[in-house]
């Protein structure tokens, strides 16, 4: 017995140190200046949730991260490319820990990621720290890009929270007539805090009334008590500002509850996976419309539809021109500078990415229109488009 | 007053559905005293297997949860088999640790690619709804599919546990394994059958659970399971009608929290009021305080 | 007491030394890089807050499910001081304290009803405790606008360097070690090994539970105190109910009733998930959940008593060796 715990005990220590030497060792061969026959290298960094409880956002983004750098072949000008995927397990700790092995070990010029916003902004806080470029396909919080001051390394590829609920506000407002709204969040998630925020504050600011404002939590699968509560005040649209596979369960139980007002939501409605039938007559607003005949968008679908057998959903898409944008200002940067490429990336005019033609405003926030979307008879219909 | 009325009925699903869980935790609990973590995620298999037999397999649906029950119930005597029975000995700590990696080891597994994906699927229900209207209130016919299978459950798990020769068993095994053997109870076996039994009724919770709320994903185990432990708890833990009672009474404090305070404390109200019960009845509703021995 | 294992305390110090030397020389030849350094950081932090569970939990047998509530408490209230005072040392110094303060005050608020409960209820309502907590952070910004709420709390100043963690990680084993051996310790073990007995001949029970508690929370506050100034962002859902599995995983692992167990745990958890992902690299960076899982019930099958048992090592072993007076085995 004794000799076993010292067995044990001996063979844990060899454990941990041949993890340490191998990390040791990993940075050895990763962190030497090796050039490939290709010209110089630059290496940028994937950082999304790629196990836990939102596994499948950090998938799509994979999916599309690996899909730009395919079509780009992993090169861009003069350089070869070397890609590392991390995930931070949508956890800020291991977001910050991932953060710095890109950075110090890895040694990365540029940074894609993360999905949500609360493992974002302490990314941004460390790329900003190191100074080394980050471009977030999806984190939507203002505090991502600016906090107490500008973090001038940081740039997005979505729109942030107020120009959507702002556009969906007046869309309720102007188009649909609406009167009278309620409006359901996550009181866990700054991305539909965000956006109810807005929603409410142009929606009322419009004449219209806010009836109610009922909160969830990211488990909850029960909404009947809220749901009740709003099917006896009778408005005109219910505000559903959440990803596909909430809204999905909510429009679900609203319509066994009788409640007949006209859903409304973001860009988290935009995928596949959404329940097209229970959210039917709903309108969202979203970064590009699917029938939009511009060529980035009927390619971008086509090949993500060829490659991984399903439409891509509004993170793939984000994902993707973050990419893009990351390549494009490598290319005009021509440098693996972190600095010079953040120089070039907010020169950036006119993009044509998928979601849109992008510019940056001074908090690298891309301006770009937004697309109003009809859910109807399982498929998104075009309405109209929303300029900034 | 209807509106209240209403409330109610949401509460009484929710608590049912608690109630659904919560059964077959409280009787692993009171027959090997381990909290079995892994009830959550045995749930969520089952939710899968049974989509899968009635959206993919083209099974009916009452066949389709008799296959996940059966599934889940190899899968439990499983897990027990593995990473329960070689702890059985030691701190019941340490089966608890092993309970949670085992946990862990589900929801991880699945979200693999060639497991179940890590995707939320949308169920599409296989029969139609249908709505009652009694006195102003709407009931529909899965709320009294709920209603049925969790009477059936408990009556059911009441006449196994107190009425049959294996219930005589592992009501001995929860009482001393020694003495249990001298008696002549397989010991392995009675627990073996424990844990497939709760694992069965986690996998017909979980069909039933996928039906009411048409959406599962391999971390769709996690919340409820907690829930419906703290349930069990609240009823007094490894009491099967306790369970029923705790799950009923988390399921209206939930409802009418959000209903008549706020939707945003619902959580924060739902645990105070657990705690609350317990300083007043510190071993639940129903349990009694053990006379402590010397 | 201190002349007996004077040579101890010795070896001891002079190994404190040494890590501490080691380390600098291995950060400064770059074979730690900052990344490392940040784990190890991590590692030490986790540490401290793990030490305080080993307290509650392997030393006094309380079941507490609710630990990173503690942790959040410390980290928040320490952040909101720096935040709002500036990160001088001396502020740094006043926000630690502020921050194992308040932890220590809500566990001795919260004790007062709830450390009545044993065993099982008594884990189920730290637990509940836990997640008002959450809700509490979640909606935090209402009273106090700097917390951010759900949308998280960042602009804390980042002053807490490794020297800092350090020495508070070493003060904290000292005090445990300190705590543990004295009367006060004994009596809590005790208290573990049985309640009753320990009633019976004389032992305030509810004293000594509210001790070992509110130490051990005030340590976790002061693991969270030093968190919020090394990682620049604060959310409630870090210190939720899984934060609090983590914890418990560790305590148990490293072997109830053992610090040192607890101390090797904590950092050896910390660098076996980062581990993991040099390990598996980008290409399988899925599975590094489901090997984690797997090492989680390996080692517990192999090791049933947790890793360490309730041994002691070194320092922290026990300083009269007497043979009826080595702990006893822990509760079935």
């Amino acid at each position: 017995m004794r000799v076993s715990k010292w067995v044990a005990l001996i063979t844990l220590i060899l454990f941990s140190m041949s993890i340490i030497a191998g990390c040791g060792g990993g940075k050895d061969t990763t962190g030497g200046a090796e050039t490939p026959a290709g010209g110089e290298e630059i290496r940028i960094g994937l950082i999304a949730p790629l196990t836990g409880d939102v596994k499948t956002f950090g998938e799509s983004v994979k999916n599309a991260f690996e899909m730009a750098m395919e079509e780009a072949d992993y090169k861009v000008g003069d350089f070869t490319i070397k890609v590392f995927v991390e995930d931070d397990r949508n956890v800020a700790t291991e977001a910050v820990n991932v953060a710095e092995k890109l950075i110090t070990q890895n040694k990365v010029s540029a940074i894609v990621g993360s999905v949500t916003s609360s493992s974002t902004i302490p990314i941004s806080e460390v790329a900003q720290a190191h100074g080394v470029v980050l471009v977030t396909p999806t984190a939507t919080n203002p505090k991502v890009t600016v906090d107490a001051a500008r973090k001038d390394y940081v740039f997005r590829a979505c729109f942030i929270d107020p120009f959507q609920g702002t556009v969906a506000a007046r869309f309720a407002l102007d188009e649909l007539g609406a009167k009278t709204a309620a409006v359901l969040f996550d009181q866990g998630n700054d991305y539909t805090i965000g956006l109810k925020d807005y929603f409410k504050q142009s929606f009322e600011a419009g004449g219209g009334t806010i009836l109610a404002e009922e909160a969830y939590t990211k488990n909850d699968t029960d909404f009947s008590a809220v749901l009740t509560n709003i099917a006896k005040q009778k408005p005109d649209v219910l505000f559903l500002p959440d990803y596909y596979q909430k809204v999905s369960l909510i429009g679900k139980q609203a319509r066994d509850k009788g409640i007949t007002a006209t859903f409304l939501g973001g860009d988290g409605w935009d995928s596949p996976e959404l329940d097209f039938a229970v959210m039917d007559g709903g309108y969202q607003t979203n970064h590009y419309s699917p029938d939009d005949p511009r060529p980035e968008v009927t390619e971008w679908v086509e090949k993500y539809t060829a490659k991984y057998g399903q439409t891509p959903d509004a993170l793939g898409t984000l994902a993707y021109d973050a990419t893009k944008l990351v390549l494009k200002a490598i290319e005009d940067a021509g440098s693996t500078d972190p600095a010079a490429i953040r120089d070039a990336m907010a020169k950036i005019q006119g993009f044509q990415a998928v979601s849109g033609s992008i510019s940056f405003d001074e908090n690298g926030n891309p301006i770009k229109s937004a697309a109003i979307l009809q859910i109807k008879d399982g498929a998104q219909k075009f309405v109209t488009v929303v300029n900034p | 007053m209807e509106y209240f009325l209403e409330q109610v009925i949401n509460g009484l699903q929710l608590g049912l559905v608690y109630a659904l869980i919560a059964l077959g935790y409280t009787m692993v609990y009171g027959i090997v005293k381990l909290i079995n973590f892994a009830h959550g995620d045995v749930f969520m298999v089952g939710a899968f297997i049974g989509y899968f037999g009635f959206t993919n397999w083209g099974l009916p649906w009452p066949l389709a949860i008799v296959v996940a029950a059966v599934l889940c119930a190899c899968l439990g005597v499983l897990i027990e088999r593995i990473a329960y029975r070689p702890l059985r000995y030691t701190a019941r700590i340490m089966a608890l640790i092993s309970a949670i990696g085992v946990s862990f080891f589900i929801e991880y597994f699945c979200s693999l690619k060639f497991m179940f994906g890590p995707n939320y699927r949308v169920v599409q229900r296989p029969f139609e709804e249908i709505y009652w209207s009694i006195g102003g209130v709407t009931i529909s016919n899965i709320q009294v599919l709920i209603f049925v299978t969790v009477v059936c459950m408990l009556v059911g798990l009441q006449y196994l546990v107190q009425r049959t020769k294996i219930g005589a068993a592992m009501r001995t095994v929860s009482f001393d394994h020694d003495t249990a053997r001298l008696m002549g109870v397989n010991v392995d076996k009675t627990i073996s059958f424990t844990f497939g039994i709760g694992a069965a009724l986690a996998a017909v919770g979980g069909v039933l659970f996928a039906i009411a709320y048409p959406q599962i994903w391999t971390f769709m185990g996690v919340m409820p399971g907690l829930k419906a432990f703290t349930a069990a708890v609240l009823g007094g833990i490894g009491l099967i009608p306790g369970a029923m009672l705790g799950a009923l009474i988390m399921g209206q404090a939930e409802v009418m929290t959000a209903a008549f305070i706020s939707s945003q404390l619902r959580d924060a109200i739902a645990f105070s009021i657990l705690i609350l019960v317990l300083l007043v009845r510190p071993c639940g509703i129903l349990g009694k305080t053990q006379p402590e021995k010397v | 007491m201190a002349l007996k294992d004077g040579k101890r305390v010795l070896v001891f110090i002079a190994g404190v030394i040494a890590v501490y030397a080691l380390v600098k020389l291995l950060a400064m030849t770059g074979f730690l890089n900052p990344y490392w350094l940040r784990i190890l950081d991590q590692a030490l932090i986790m540490t401290i807050g793990a030490l305080g569970l080993s307290v509650i939990f392997g030393i006094s047998g309380q079941f507490s499910i609710g630990h990173a509530a503690f942790f959040g408490i410390g980290a928040y209230s320490a952040g909101l001081v720096t935040k709002s005072l500036g990160g001088d040392p001396f502020t740094f110094l006043l926000a630690l304290a502020t921050g194992a303060f308040m932890a220590g005050l809500v566990a001795f608020l919260i004790g007062l009803p709830v450390l009545r409960l044993t065993s099982d209820y008594l884990g189920i309502a730290t637990l509940g405790f836990g997640i008002i907590v959450k809700v509490g952070f979640d909606n935090a910004n209402k009273v106090i606008p700097e917390m951010g709420g759900a949308t998280g709390m960042t602009g804390i100043p980042q002053v807490a360097n490794f020297e800092w963690i350090f020495i508070f990680c070493i003060l904290s084993i000292v005090l445990a070690r300190n705590l543990v051996q004295s009367g006060h310790g004994r009596a809590c073990t005790a208290l573990r090994e049985d309640e009753v007995a320990a009633n019976v001949v004389g032992i305030n029970i509810f004293r000594y539970k509210m001790l070992a508690f509110v130490f051990g929370c005030t340590l976790a506050g002061l693991a969270g105190a030093l968190y919020a100034h090394r990682y620049p962002f604060l959310h409630p859902s870090s210190f939720d109910f899984l934060p609090s599995i983590d914890f418990l995983i560790i305590v148990v692992l490293g072997g109830m009733g053992s610090l040192t167990g607890t101390i090797v745990t904590a950092i050896g958890w910390v660098f076996l998930l980062e581990g993991l992902r040099t390990v598996l690299g980008s290409t399988f960076v899925d599975y590094r959940g489901v090997i984690y899982a797997l090492l989680l019930i390996i080692v517990i099958l192999v090791r049933r008593q947790g890793i360490f048992g309730n041994k002691e090592y070194g320092f922290l072993a026990p300083v009269v060796r007497r043979k009826e007076g080595r702990n006893a085995t822990i509760e079935s």
